[in-house]
């Protein structure tokens, strides 16, 4: 397994070179970041080349690094797209930034894969990230007429509005919420030493 | 001359045929469909988002709602995310007893999925069968779990608990006479294992059956062969994975590509199919199901020789054991933090992908080193299959989209999350 990847990380930098901004090895996976600009063509290269072939897309995913504590990363937006090789039997984690975190927006990689139409659409339904050339960029799990991207870090879990039969209007109405987000137990970072008290 | 008029059609939200909460706008002309626009999402409860408020172990009980014919599968794919992350060694028994939960799984969905396409499409018959088969697997869940379907048995580290002694037996009730009951009980006099390996001697023939009312039935033919028709190409390009690009050809599965758990220790064969149409999908669902048969057989006599610890004994991960909790301090101190402020995953990211019965079910998992997940995406394999619905149903009559929405194996727990 260990070899693969090495073998399988030695080809990417041999392929690509200074387009791949990083390439991670962690937890027996490759992670390579890549800019906006190189996105679509790094992906189109990953596809086309025969030492790699990446023929399938299986999944893509929006990021919002805004809390993340500890290493954050400069920009805000990403996503990341897992790709599979079926003829190599590599896996591969694709990953890019998107440059303004006022107005996200990165390249689709529709022409490549058609198969990730719906992902993008996800992605851009959960966390408005635009993709540009993408030819159907509808809101497609939330409810028709949502406001906001609800997985953005700043959205509350409960959301801003509920839904409810009004007896009077005779018809389904929205008003703000009525319920507090609770949390039972925070969310703690700990230090690694945390619990070795030293005395023995 | 009669004039002719094209019909934009609603189909669902409320249909039998939509497997769920399924609306697809359908643009006919005719009978012949020309777009389909599926609109998903009316079983959205962010899975994800909420999993980010809630600590890591907290979760597991979400993931047996994401698709609801097959938890534990979900389940799995989850624990094994975090557990790649913490680099942590599953003991062995854990492993086996994952990979028969996982196996029942795979036949529990199959059965479902087989019967209800072909109710879809006329034959009554069939889903009366496959759910004869389902009870007695449900029996199994609730012999290890307490719960029939949302199980919550696997956890980071192993499983829960060991796999009973005794099975579950039936009582006399108003309902139920004792004759009745008596008959019921015949197969369940010994352990789970024993309950099992009667199930596994039986369902050879059972399938067989369902082979005998489809595989030749001339109306069954008549509506799946040539429908929905994938090229390997296709498949692989609109992100396909399972039945649905084994149908078509591919030999991908990740059981034998990139093994997990220990399906490289055991001997079973992937069937593939030629045309990629709606017919060699079943036969794929068939054949599959004669080799989870085959993998559950050798799981259970493993398991019969070979005891041994189902959890992890890394006590920042796993529980320890009741006894053990209450006459040892640092058992209780441990037991504690991990019930109240839950288990600290290293900070990284890992994409745990399983051979999910309807394809890859991916979890990719993005830790701060908190106790919460900082991010949680759920890669289900039905929400890429519902994506080309537009593409396979396009040119087909209108009655041949509950036979595609049917092959999918489409369950909206799973493509809404």
């Amino acid at each position: 397994m260990t070899e693969k990847i090495e073998r399988l990380s030695q080809l990417l930098t041999d392929k690509f070179g200074q387009r791949l901004l990083q390439v991670i090895t962690a937890c027996g996976e490759i992670t390579v970041v890549v800019s906006a600009e190189d996105y679509l063509s790094v992906a189109r290269d990953l596809r086309d080349e025969s030492s790699l072939r990446f023929e399938q897309l299986v999944d893509l995913s929006g990021l919002d690094y805004s809390t993340y504590s500890g290493d954050r990363p400069a920009l805000r937006f990403a996503v990341s797209a897992h790709l599979v090789s079926v003829s190599n039997n590599f896996r591969l984690r694709l990953r890019a930034f998107a440059p303004d975190d006022g107005f996200p927006i990165l390249p689709s990689l529709c022409d490549v894969w058609p198969g990730v139409n719906w992902f993008e659409r996800e992605a851009f339904d959960l966390y408005g990230i635009m993709f540009e050339g993408h030819p159907d960029l509808r809101r497609i799990l939330t409810d028709y007429g949502f406001v906001g991207y609800p997985f953005r870090k700043d959205f509350p879990v409960t959301g801003y509005v509920e839904m409810r039969y009004d007896q009077e209007l005779g018809r389904v109405i929205y008003q703000p919420v009525t319920i507090e987000p609770r949390e039972n137990t925070p969310r703690i970072v700990r230090d690694d030493n945390y619990g070795n008290v030293g005395h023995g | 001359m009669a004039e002719i008029r094209n019909y934009t059609i609603n189909f669902g939200p409320q249909h039998p045929a939509a497997h769920g909460v399924l609306r697809l706008v359908l643009e006919l002309d005719g009978e012949v469909v020309e777009r389909a626009d599926p609109h998903i999402g009316l079983l959205h409860r962010g899975t994800e988002k909420l999993a980010e408020t809630r600590t890591w172990i907290q979760s597991v009980p979400y993931m047996d709602r994401l698709d609801y014919v097959s938890m534990m599968c979900n389940e799995h794919a989850y624990c094994m995310a975090i557990e790649r992350l913490l680099g942590l060694e599953v003991p062995l028994r854990a492993q086996y007893i994952r990979v028969l939960y996982d196996e029942i799984t795979r036949v529990l969905n199959h059965l479902l999925a087989v019967g209800t396409h072909a109710l879809d499409i006329g034959a009554m018959t069939m889903v009366l069968y496959t759910f004869r088969e389902r009870e007695d697997l449900m029996d199994a869940y609730e012999a290890v779990s307490g719960a029939r379907m949302h199980a919550a048995y696997y956890r980071p580290g192993g499983v829960y608990r060991d796999l009973p002694d005794r099975m579950p037996q039936y009582e006399v009730s108003k309902w139920k006479n004792a004759k009745t009951v008596a008959e019921l009980n015949e197969n369940r006099q010994g352990s789970l294992l024993d309950f099992l390996e009667d199930f596994t001697n039986r369902f050879p023939k059972y399938v067989d059956d369902y082979e005998t009312l489809l595989t030749d039935n001339r109306i069954w033919k008549q509506r799946t062969v040539g429908i929905g028709v994938v090229s390997p190409e296709k498949a692989l390009a609109l992100g396909f994975t399972g039945v649905m690009l084994r149908g078509s050809g591919v030999e991908w599965d990740i059981r034998k590509k990139q093994p997990y758990e220990v399906y490289d220790r055991l001997d079973f064969d992937i069937p593939v199919g030629v045309e990629g149409d709606c017919y060699d999908r079943y036969l794929c669902r068939i054949e599959e199901m004669r080799q989870s048969n085959r993998i559950m057989k050798q799981c259970i006599d493993w398991l019969r020789k070979n005891p041994g610890p189902v959890i992890s004994s890394n006590h920042k991960v796993a529980p320890p054991s009741r006894e053990r909790m209450k006459g040892n301090m640092e058992e209780l101190i441990h037991h504690f933090k991990l019930f109240t402020e839950g288990m600290h995953v290293p900070p990284g990211e890992v994409y745990a992908a399983i051979e999910h019965p309807k394809g890859e079910f991916g979890v990719y998992a993005v830790s701060d080193g908190a106790n919460k997940p900082y991010r949680i995406k759920l890669r289900s394999p039905g929400f890429a299959h519902l994506s080309a619905m537009d593409e396979m149903s396009r040119g087909h009559m209108i009655a041949d989209v509950v036979a595609i929405i049917g092959t999918m194996d489409i369950v909206f727990g799973d493509v809404d999350r």
